[in-house]
């Protein structure tokens, strides 16, 4: 794992060590009831939020509420380096202890010195700030339910009243700061999408396209989390296949053939399609790894190379 | 269990920012109440999170479920909460009737002096089930008053004066129409138990029981059915309510399971052992005692992305005494009966089969 670079297995996967900033791509998360893939989109926020002080999010929740997302990206920011561990517990709730990072122990003055500095990093990914500065749009949607009528044309009636939400706030932010912002889309999770349409996969298609279409014009990403493993037993055109179809990048994640073990928690196969090499045609380039979630950061490795 | 402990985690128990002594702090701000089942609830880290779901699959042959489901609301009971029940039964009030009544503590005296004679032989390979034990006996010391999980005589009925003391909703799944009528139904209960950040006063249970089962009034409506589990969801999340649905994945088309399952927080499955399984009783210690098996397929993950990963996710369901409900790891049994023998038996096998490799 390369950390002096702070870049790891899977931003390397995502071709981010290649362009400072995030070319127009539509990422796809497929994961399983046995393996949740909600870590990667968790690294994607962070990322998204960290770029350089100019990226916008804006972020679709149907599946958890803000609080949970907020928890989980303030232990994610505490990873600073790579062998530091989480200090969050100290930060918040006692001052009058001695402090011990990453194995060093030093008193309170020195600690709050030092939290000064490292304040400056944590803040870059605290969410409540964040949604302040306007750099981060939470759209919760744990309530949508499409269809409250009973008729057919009201299932598209919300998700274009969702869609034109989107479409203001995004609007809103390329206007007002200068446009070098690049903006984010991501949505979690598509099938709970679904279930608020009531099953209506199609409507829920055309509202993935018109946020594509947005993303793109304006340069931004997509990022959708779906569940494979629902499509399975399905013949036919499965709405995710059409999401394969659009996405740049796709991430599985799926359990170890052995099941889930203490040290690896799953492993990710990551297809991107637009890396070209050096032949000058582009080819899809498979990696694949295994990865073990902490709440400070995942570590990515290679089958068999983690010491 | 967690994956990852840091070295200096916090001490829980110094800062009690939770009182009651029906609910446990948990890590990352969470809060656990208990399933009723003593062993269950140290299997997931403390019990069921505050705000979470919890589903167990049916099996169709054996109704384990409802061993779950009847601790789950006992204890609820014991502890003065309200409770929410729903069942597709035409009279679910009278599920009431069967609920187990929690034992005594001079019974679990008992309870504990007879472990205490068993100590006195040890047998090797079964020494996992012994691990915990210091613990719980500790625990059943200090917990005098009020505990927060108790142990459940399933044999003898709940006592009535705690059935009218508090709050009980009972809706029959059976001859309501429409889902609405049944939402509405939940987020009034819901709404009372609404979250706050003056810590936890009181915490309601909803118990739905063989939700979208054929009897259900409406199993062909598998849309509206997940729609509805996802407003649960949404309110529960925002109330200190803890909902477990059964439901039997059979009767689901395969797509729907899934989506069912990925809706659940923490899911768990039951199944039945065949009665006169050779084969299995062979493989298996104690299975003359085992009703069931509980799998553990997904740990509620609140506030964190660390999946829980457990040293086994398949528990035996054990009655000690024909009364209590017990969970245990399955232990390998040893080749033959008798321990002693079983080293001489395996050394011939391995013996043999290197003479018939020799022979082929």
């Amino acid at each position: 794992m390369d950390r002096s670079s702070n870049l790891n297995l899977l931003d390397e996967a995502f071709g981010f060590e290649n362009q400072a900033r995030v070319s127009p791509r539509v990422l796809l998360i497929e994961d399983c009831v046995e393996t949740s893939g909600a870590f990667v989109l968790h690294h994607l926020i962070k990322r998204a939020l960290s770029l350089d002080g100019s990226g916008v999010l804006l972020f679709v929740a149907l599946a958890q509420p803000f609080s949970h997302y907020e928890r989980i990206l303030r232990k994610l920011m505490y990873n600073i380096g790579g062998n530091s561990k989480s200090v969050e517990q100290n930060v918040i709730h006692s001052y009058s202890m001695v402090y011990r990072v990453g194995g060093f122990t030093f008193s309170y003055p020195l600690a709050s010195e030092l939290l000064m500095v490292l304040d400056v990093h944590w803040s870059g990914c605290n969410l409540v700030t964040q949604r302040d500065n306007n750099r981060l749009f939470f759209l919760d949607m744990l309530k949508l339910v499409c269809p409250d009528g009973d008729e057919k044309h009201n299932i598209e009636g919300g998700l274009v009243e969702l869609y034109g939400k989107i479409q203001k706030t995004v609007e809103v932010s390329a206007l007002s700061e200068d446009s070098r912002n690049c903006i984010t889309i991501m949505i979690d999770d598509i099938s709970l999408m679904e279930v608020a349409a009531n099953g209506s996969s199609n409507h829920v298609l055309d509202f993935l396209h018109y946020c594509y279409t947005l993303t793109s014009e304006l340069g931004g990403s997509l990022v959708t989390l779906n569940h494979e493993d629902i499509y399975s037993s399905t013949l036919g055109p499965t709405p995710i296949l059409h999401m394969e179809y659009i996405a740049d990048i796709i991430i599985k994640a799926e359990p170890l053939a052995t099941g889930l073990a203490t040290d690896v928690h799953g492993q990710l196969t990551v297809v991107n399609k637009g890396i070209i090499v050096e032949h000058g045609s582009p080819r899809n380039r498979i990696r694949n790894f295994h990865f073990k979630v902490k709440e400070n950061g995942i570590e990515y490795f290679y089958p068999g190379s983690q010491t | 269990m967690a994956a990852t402990k840091s070295s200096f985690s916090r001490n829980i128990s110094s800062t009690p920012l939770v009182q009651n002594p029906s609910l446990k702090q948990g890590s990352n701000g969470t809060v656990f109440v208990s399933s009723g089942i003593p062993d269950l609830d140290k299997i997931l880290g403390g019990g069921f999170p505050l705000g979470s779901i919890v589903m167990v699959m049916e099996d169709a042959e054996a109704p384990h479920h409802m061993l779950l489901l009847r601790n789950f609301m006992s204890q609820g009971l014991v502890h003065n909460q309200p409770l929410f029940y729903a069942s597709p039964s035409r009279e679910p009030r009278a599920f009431l009737g069967t609920l187990p009544s929690p034992i005594s503590s001079k019974d679990n005296k008992g309870l504990d002096s007879d472990s205490e004679q068993e100590k006195g032989l040890r047998i090797a390979w079964q020494y996992k089930k012994y691990f915990g034990e210091h613990q719980q006996n500790f625990e059943n010391h200090k917990g005098n008053k009020q505990e927060y999980c108790n142990d459940f005589d399933l044999r003898k009925p709940l006592e009535r004066q705690l059935l009218s003391k508090q709050r009980i909703d009972c809706v029959s799944t059976q001859d309501s129409p429409n889902l609405t009528h049944f939402r509405d139904r939940c987020s009034t209960f819901l709404a009372q138990l609404r979250r706050n950040d003056d810590g936890v006063a009181c915490v309601g249970r909803i118990a739905i029981q063989s939700f979208c089962a054929p009897q259900c009034g409406y199993s062909d409506m598998e849309w509206e059915v997940l729609s509805f589990i996802r407003s649960l969801k949404s309110m529960i999340q925002s109330s200190n309510a803890v909902a477990i649905i059964t439901f039997p994945p059979s009767v689901l088309s395969p797509s729907f399971s899934k989506r069912w399952q990925h809706l659940a927080d923490t899911l768990l499955s039951v199944k039945a052992i065949p009665d006169e399984d050779k084969e299995l009783a062979k493989l298996l210690t104690g299975y003359q005692d085992m009703i069931g098996l509980l799998h553990v397929h997904k740990v509620a993950r609140i506030n964190t992305q660390v999946p829980v990963i457990l040293e086994a996710t398949t528990y035996s369901i054990k009655l000690q005494k024909r009364k209590s409900l017990v969970l245990e790891r399955l232990n390998q049994a040893p080749v033959d009966g008798s321990s002693g023998s079983s080293y001489a038996k395996s050394a011939s096998c391995s013996g043999s089969s290197k003479g018939g490799s020799l022979d082929f």
